[in-house]
């Protein structure tokens, strides 16, 4: 018995009441391991295309959806409660690094579809554990708020509505191939960022149904700011208008160095609080060496500390990483929304705030 | 850092500081950063940035500034404010921040469809907003209006699409005090007592304002401003004021004001006192530093309904209130289009009046058209909403334009709107307009007159081939002839003989227009019109005819032993500094504009007497003032913001006549040939003792000393035409006329400059003459600069051989049309003779015998000749052609 999709974001609620949600671990480790070739990634449809294509992990959602397929299912397998679809590049900027702007639409909809196929196997097995996709919406190598000449500041190599009409088409083939919910990830620039938001919004402006927004940062250094500038308050401010499902932090920093972010983030956004770092930082051979263990420790103390609703991991995390870190929050209350006084809050690269 | 009260930094907007919009508009956007930097180094909380100015790209400088400002951390560190009356203005700078801004600003001006529309889009970008206490109704200016407005903006934001009501600042509009009007009075208080209201009754949103519009009455007197400012705030953010824009570290505190002044203005803003205003006016000049205080900007005018206030605001040029006065009349009006053929056009029928009584001037009458065109621009958009199909019923349609070969547009666009504030139709095709494409449009628009303007010469052959092309096909309508080189007899001999089937009428200026073109295209007037000008034509033909046979001509042979004597051996030639070319790039306008002579400026406006007398004139001394005042001012703007480029070159070279030629020679050697001069000679007859001059006779013959001549070129016209149509699209004919006419000036200034320079040092025959204006314009100096085209030498293709010289076209950007006029149409050129005895004369008419001279040493054929030596032939070369047959 299939689940409507207002039902399953009903369920993802619900359950995120009631305790800690498991996100899966990353792609890119796992599919490296798969010692895939050129061939692998062309298939049969793009056998005749004109660049090397090896190295697009998102096409192998048309090429080799087997392999997509096995992932989803290890990482359901280890605990996950959402996996994220294999479309962190899918869009016509970032693939026209490949010339594959064409295909992105059906690299949309496949990605959202083998997942959505995967997960409703697993809630079928166990319908009081309902398994969620969440349709994966990446950073693109262009950024809007950041200068491409080092002598010209003003420089933009790309304009808002070109990185607006490129997360459209990608937002609206993952909402009809059926994901439950949308993960903005890894931001390093948040006007890009809100262009994919105002890309969810008119959509549903449009008459599609809402689904739940999760917003993931990336803070780069110590400095714990984003790549393009902001502090982790001057980012809330900048996208809680998207009135997002959870708002977090991503990739970048292992889990030891970006606590005291997550922490800040816990203490002012009036939403869920979701992180997944990477497996620690990469040592000299740029490998990710933090084993599952520790992953899962410092996620635990997290959970014990009450600042986070959702957990996962990033680079270098595998599926062993989440059964451990599944393992370790299992049974754990979830952090409780902090009321927060209204005000006005504005945000250039820092947060300002005027109290009622 | 939760401050009580949040200063908004203004001076990153250009409508705010001019010292920004001066470096905005010039590009100089490091600078422009620095004041942003500025302001948050001084602690602006906020950084507001608008860009609103008609002469800027506002969109673009918007973007511009906006990405440039991302790259600066210590700026980009504070929230923006996305600030502009133009809603495409906000979405692009929108799309350009990280962060979260606040919209500034939206309101029920239009509806509000469009202001939820708005308000959405500013959900779906993540900003907060700024919303004017306006509605469709107008501005608020009572407390009641106030909150009512800002009351039901709050309900629909809030439940109809779900904004926050915390990120919603109502600006509830801050307006002037003290104004006179007694309605003014209380305007402080009102914004006060609203604040207190909004803050009470509308939880979570916030009020702001512009501080400075309070204080307006006073402009002038800063210290009484401020004074003003403060304690304006101390009331306002006691009642819940909670941001402002406004340069508060300018301001006083409020307790160390003066007791009297405070006392005096704490009476006018509270409005606690009859008299506060007198008392307040009285006092100010006090503490203004010794200078006396400027006058009060009387509003009075104001006070009256609002037929009266459009026609007041049409017949004295102002803009101010021009929007929301037309509003007004809309909403008392059935239609749109009745404002329009009501109260619109009863006030251009009174300033048409005034005009034809010769009470009004030119420039007023422009400057009223762009009232005119600002209220109609307003009301076209609820014209086209209402798509009633109803057309306005213009009183005829012109179709203008500038003959091909020709650029000079200054007097066809004063024809054009003149012509437009008596409700005519104009279709104005610009410059450079090939005969085809004159009757194709005209036949596309169906028009009911055709216009033709042009200053060179040539463009009067030109405007015959352009009306024998209209016989051609056929076309019956009226042909108007303008522009400086234009005239009745031209008109009369040459043009109204090729266009039989339909009328040809020669216009001599703006203040004509009217007449002439309501004449024609009266059903009853017309035909008269057109038959007493066909008499007066014909009348004119023969006299001409008469002169031709009774004025004799000198024969070229004789007229040549008549030369201009001097004797050469009494002569040495002084040396320029240099020989060949030296460019000038970039040449200083601030310099350029002592050297301006304003004369033939105010005659370009149609007002005649010599300048500076002019502005005391009795009759048209007070237009003079008004036209010269604005002059000033936008001359300031043009040297601030160098709206042009000016460039120059200037040429030296060895040369010696050789009969009417002056030979130009490689090198001192003088035995190669660079280029050859021709001139022409006087043929008229001359009085015993009289030379009959040519400019050869001014550079000494081969073999009788080594003699040189000088060239120039300059151009203060770079950048003119964008300037023109950046006002003319701002429905700012005036200021475009403006510019254009200081562009001509700046140009005639930079010749006259140059030559200066010429004399006193590059030829420098006359290192010790002293500058003078008055000397200058009175042309009393040794040595002279004819023109190519003008009296002196009537031959515009003399002007190829100069700019080849001169290399023109690669040292100044300067361009000759097919007919050799200079493009951009602010040009001069010339050649430089430095002989004392040398002296301006016009060459008059010329007999065949000099023109087939003159062919033969131009390579022509006869033909060719006679074409563009057409208006100074003294016969005319088709009887002669057929007599020969």
């Amino acid at each position: 018995m299939t689940q409507s999709r207002a039902e399953r974001i009903a369920a993802l609620k619900a359950a995120a009441r009631d305790r800690i949600l498991v996100l899966d671990g990353s792609w890119g480790v796992m599919i490296q391991r798969e010692g895939l070739t050129e061939a692998d990634f062309r298939g049969e449809r793009f056998k005749d295309h004109p660049v090397q294509i090896k190295g697009d992990n998102d096409i192998l959602c048309l090429t080799r959806p087997d392999i997509i397929a096995g992932l989803h299912d290890a990482y359901y397998a280890a605990g996950s409660d959402i996996s994220e679809t294999n479309t962190f590049s899918a869009t016509t900027i970032a693939q026209a690094d490949y010339e594959l702007e064409g295909a992105v639409r059906d690299l949309n909809l496949a990605g959202a579809r083998i997942a959505r196929e995967v997960a409703d196997r697993w809630t079928a097995k166990d319908p009081s554990r309902p398994r969620f996709v969440a349709g994966s919406i990446g950073p693109l190598n262009r950024m809007l708020s950041m200068s491409s000449d080092v002598n010209d500041p003003g420089a933009r190599t790309v304009t808002f509505d070109q990185v607006y009409a490129a997360y459209r088409e990608q937002v609206q083939a993952l909402h009809e191939g059926g994901v439950d919910l949308f993960l903005i990830e890894t931001i390093t620039d948040t006007l890009n960022c809100k262009a994919a938001i105002k890309a969810i919004l008119d959509l549903q402006d449009e008459g599609y149904e809402p689904l739940p927004i999760w917003i993931s940062g990336t803070v780069t250094d110590r400095s714990g700011r984003t790549l393009s500038g902001q502090t982790v308050e001057a980012f809330w401010n900048s996208v809680r208008h998207a009135k997002p499902f959870a708002i977090g932090l991503n990739c970048a920093l292992g889990a030891e160095l970006m606590r005291p972010h997550i922490a800040e983030l816990s203490r002012i956004a009036d939403t869920l609080v979701a992180a997944y770092p990477n497996a620690g930082l990469p040592n000299a051979m740029g490998e990710y060496d933090e084993d599952p263990h520790d992953t899962a420790c410092r996620l635990h103390e997290w959970a014990e500390s009450g600042i986070v609703n959702i957990v996962g991991g990033c680079c270098g995390t595998t599926p062993d990483h989440i059964r451990h870190v599944a393992d370790s929050v299992k049974g754990m209350a979830p952090r409780q929304l902090p009321e927060r006084p209204t005000a006005l809050r504005l945000a250039g690269l820092e947060p300002f705030e005027m109290a009622s | 850092m939760r401050p009580t009260f949040i200063n908004i930094g203004e001076r990153t907007n250009v409508t705010g500081s001019a010292r920004f919009r001066k470096l905005v508009s010039e590009g100089d956007y490091p600078a422009a950063l620095a004041v942003a930097r500025q302001q948050v180094e001084a602690g602006a909380s906020v950084l507001d940035v608008n860009m609103d100015e008609g002469l800027l790209d506002s969109e673009k400088a918007m973007v511009t500034f906006l990405n440039l400002l991302a790259a600066e951390p210590d700026i980009a560190r504070v929230p923006i404010m996305v600030d502009s009356s133009k809603w495409e203005v906000i979405e692009a700078g929108l799309k350009c921040v990280q962060g979260k801004t606040i919209v500034n600003s939206i309101s029920l001006k239009e509806g509000e469809e469009k202001f939820l529309h708005q308000a959405t889009q500013c959900l779906r970008y993540g900003a907060a907003v700024v919303v004017m206490a306006f509605d469709e109704k107008g501005q608020a200016d009572t407390r009641a209006r106030k909150v009512e407005i800002c009351e039901r903006a709050y309900r629909l934001l809030t439940d109809k699409i779900g904004f926050p009501p915390e990120d919603i600042i109502f600006d509830p509009n801050i307006f002037a005090i003290a104004t006179g009007i007694e309605e003014h009075d209380n305007y402080a208080v009102d914004f006060i007592e609203a604040t207190r209201a909004i803050k009470q009754q509308l939880p979570h949103a916030r009020v702001s304002g512009g501080v400075s519009n309070v204080s307006f009455s006073f402009r002038g007197n800063e210290p009484v401003r401020r004074a003003i400012h403060a304690v304006f705030l101390y009331h306002a953010i006691a009642a819940g004021m909670d941001m402002g824009i406004v340069n508060a570290g300018d301001l006083p505190v409020y307790d160390e004001i003066e007791p009297e002044l405070r006392e005096a203005v704490e009476d006018v803003v509270l409005n606690r006192k009859a008299g506060a205003t007198e008392r307040l006016v009285d006092l100010a000049p006090k503490y203004k530093g010794g200078k006396t205080v400027e006058k009060v900007v009387t509003l009075a005018w104001r006070e009256g309904p609002v037929n009266a206030r459009l026609t007041h605001a049409l017949v004295n040029g102002i803009t101010d209130f021009i929007e929301a006065d037309t509003e007004e009349a809309r909403l008392a009006a059935t239609k749109p289009l009745d404002v329009i053929e009501g109260p619109l056009m009863d006030g251009m029928n009174v300033v048409g009046d005034l005009f034809g009584s010769g009470k009004m001037f030119l420039p007023q009458v422009v400057k009223s058209a762009r009232v005119m065109k600002q209220a109609v621009g307003y009301l076209l958009p609820f014209m086209e909403a209402e798509k009633a199909g109803q057309k306005h019923e213009a009183a005829g349609k012109i179709l203008m334009a500038t003959v091909k070969g020709d650029v000079h547009d200054i007097g066809k666009n004063i024809v054009g709107v003149v012509l437009q504030c008596n409700n005519y139709e104009v279709i104005d095709l610009g410059v450079m307009v090939p005969a085809d494409r004159i009757l194709d449009e005209a036949e596309a628009h169906g028009v009911d007159i055709i216009g033709l303007s042009g200053l060179i010469t040539p463009s009067l052959d030109e405007m015959v081939f352009v009306a024998s092309e209209m016989e051609r096909r056929g076309f019956s309508r009226p042909l108007l002839i303008g522009g400086a080189t234009t005239s009745r007899t031209h008109t009369a001999v040459k043009i109204e003989p090729a266009y039989r089937r339909g009328s040809t009428t020669y216009v001599v200026d703006a203040s004509r227009a009217v007449g002439v073109v309501s004449g024609l295209l009266s059903p009853t007037e017309g035909p008269k019109a057109e038959a007493e000008t066909r008499a007066e034509y014909q009348r004119i033909r023969e006299q001409f005819a008469r002169g031709q046979d009774n004025k004799a001509r000198t024969p070229i042979a004789a007229a040549r032993s008549r030369r201009t004597p001097i004797d050469w051996k009494a002569y040495q030639p002084p040396k320029p500094s240099f020989t060949g070319v030296r460019a000038f790039g970039a040449y200083d306008l601030g310099n350029l504009a002592e050297y301006i002579d304003w004369t033939p400026f105010f005659s370009t406006w149609e007002l005649a007497g010599r300048y500076p007398q002019i502005l005391e004139d009795d009759v048209v001394g007070e237009a003079a003032r008004g036209l010269f005042k604005d002059a000033r001012a936008m001359l300031d703007r043009i040297i601030a913001e160098k709206w042009f480029e000016a460039r120059g070159v200037v040429g030296f070279w060895p040369a010696n006549a050789d009969g009417d030629d002056i030979v130009v020679w490689t090198d001192e050697t003088r035995t190669t040939e660079l280029a050859r001069l021709h001139t022409l000679r006087q043929q008229m007859p001359k009085a015993e003792g009289r030379a009959n001059a040519a400019l050869a006779d001014f550079i000494a013959p081969i073999g009788q000393g080594a003699d040189y001549i000088g060239g120039f070129a300059v151009t203060a016209g770079h950048g003119e035409t964008a300037v023109a149509e950046r006002f003319k699209a701002a429905a700012d004919d005036y200021s475009a006329i403006l510019a254009t006419s200081l562009a001509d000036r700046l140009a005639e200034a930079f010749a006259e400059a140059l030559h200066h320079k010429v004399r006193t040092e590059l030829w420098g025959y006359a290192p010790e003459e002293a500058f003078d204006i008055d000397a200058l314009v009175g042309e009393r100096y040794q040595g002279i600069r004819p023109a190519p085209g003008y009296p002196a030498q009537p031959d515009h293709t003399e002007k190829a051989t100069l700019f080849k010289l001169l290399d023109a076209n690669a040292n100044t950007g300067i361009a000759l049309t097919e007919s050799f006029a200079m493009t951009p149409p602010a040009s001069v050129s010339g050649l430089y003779f430095a002989h004392p005895e040398a002296f301006y004369f016009g060459v008059g008419r010329i007999e065949r015998d000099q023109v087939e001279d003159y062919a033969r040493r131009k390579g022509w054929e006869l033909k060719t000749a006679e074409r563009w030596l057409a208006p100074i032939l003294a016969y005319d070369p088709r009887a002669t052609a057929d007599a020969a047959a």
